[in-house]
């Protein structure tokens, strides 16, 4: 089985794995980072969100061996010990969720929106957002905390 | 998914040596179609050749008046690329509207075009500019390449390089997408070139993408959205399934049309 490395939330790990091991397998079951979410499977709904070299992408649409040598970002690395990070900080603030299934891979689409787009118009939030889909319909509250980490960030 | 083994070659030759060497490989650009496909075990290759390594295939230049992508270049660099914004705004907006933010941080032109998915945008950009698909071992003229649903004029063992898109004096792509998936349920790229203009429509052929002829005989008299508002594509030719009619369809090419016409200026 090929030995993939790679660094996860700033802490460098390796694991053996079958070359047909999704990313978010790796991170889920070898890594036991359970906040990277599987929604729909179908690389549709963005619950799977994480960041790889900074940039977000949908693990369950890559093989852990395609990350191998690359810094990868999930929901679990983005607060500071118990300091939430401005994005979920709003999150909280302005309940943008509801059973909160989608909300690590919003969180972390949301952070590369911010970073990649600082004053994204409300209409660029949504459109940024046609990666996540959220069944609980609260894209609303979902918007408004990005625009508040919009200033926070 | 079903087991393979996996490949991550630096060089294009390598690339080609690995697939050679395996039962029944393929290669993977991003994999924003192939990796959903193998989880849903449609496909059964035995080696899995990932062409993310390979730098040299990765890169936009423009010179004069061409604008070239490697065939590793995502949509997300194309989309943010000032240098083609200058030259092909067109192309640019195009890459930008390409699924969804993290679809276009790993899908790559190259995968794009060689998978030539009856509803990809990229297709109808290469149709309407007369792209050159430049592979290992020679250049295919747009026009020959793509051949039918999926299909392509490549061979097995061959690996497109990189896309050359001549500039043109306007251009735009209008598409009306499904609003579930959002792929294509019918995209127009529209280009006034020196050459003439040309109309290019992906979404809605029974046989992938496609150009109009009439339209651009219209257009290149008359460049304007009038010009093509009484212009029907026969629906005969057209895909029909649970999303639209091939009637419907018909009318949405000749709306996308105008509305294309109407934003390249």
């Amino acid at each position: 089985m090929p030995t993939v490395t790679m660094t996860v939330n700033g802490k460098k790990v390796s694991g053996e794995v079958e070359a047909r091991t999704l990313l978010v397998q790796f991170l889920r079951e070898n890594l036991h980072l359970t906040g990277t979410h599987v929604g729909c499977d179908t690389s549709q709904c963005g619950a799977c969100v994480v960041h790889i070299n900074g940039d977000s992408a949908k693990s369950c649409s890559m093989l852990a061996v395609q990350a191998e040598g690359t810094e990868v970002t999930t929901i679990e690395g983005l607060a500071n010990g118990d300091e939430l990070h401005p994005m979920q900080a709003a999150f909280k603030e302005h309940h943008g969720l509801q059973c909160g299934f989608c909300t690590p891979g919003m969180v972390m689409s949301a952070v590369d929106l911010v970073k990649k787009k600082p004053k994204a118009s409300e209409h660029e939030i949504r459109e940024w957002l046609e990666g996540n889909i959220c069944r609980c319909t609260g894209y609303h509250n979902i918007v408004k905390a990005i625009q508040h980490a919009q200033q926070t960030m | 998914m079903y087991a393979f083994d996996y490949h991550k070659p630096s060089s294009v030759a390598d690339a080609i040596a690995v697939l050679k060497k395996a039962d029944d490989g393929t290669f993977v650009a991003g994999g924003m179609t192939l990796i959903p496909t193998l989880k849903q075990r449609l496909a059964q290759p035995s080696d899995l050749i990932d062409l993310g390594g390979v730098k040299e295939l990765v890169g936009i230049t423009v010179s004069g008046n061409t604008v070239t992508i490697g065939a590793m270049t995502t949509h997300a660099a194309v989309a943010k690329s000032a240098e083609v914004a200058k030259a092909i705004p067109a192309l640019a907006a195009l890459a930008g509207g390409i699924g969804d933010p993290q679809v276009r941080n790993r899908g790559t032109i190259g995968g794009s075009v060689a998978n030539n998915d009856p509803a990809a945008d990229y297709p109808a950009a290469c149709l309407a500019l007369g792209a050159t698909i430049k592979t290992d071992k020679r250049e295919v003229k747009a026009d020959d390449f793509f051949t039918g649903l999926f299909e392509t004029d490549l061979a097995e063992d061959e690996v497109i390089v990189s896309v050359s898109f001549p500039t043109a004096d306007k251009a735009a792509y209008m598409k009306f997408d499904n609003p579930a998936s959002r792929y294509a349920l019918v995209g127009v790229f529209v280009a006034k070139t020196a050459g003439g203009a040309k109309v290019a429509v992906t979404g809605a052929g029974q046989n992938g993408v496609f150009r109009v002829p009439e339209m651009e005989k219209a257009l290149s008299a008359n460049w304007s959205a009038d010009a093509v508002a009484g212009l029907k594509v026969n629906a005969g030719t057209l895909n029909a399934d649970i999303h639209a009619s091939a009637d419907y369809r018909a009318h949405l090419i000749t709306v996308m049309a105008k509305r294309a016409v109407a934003a390249a200026g």
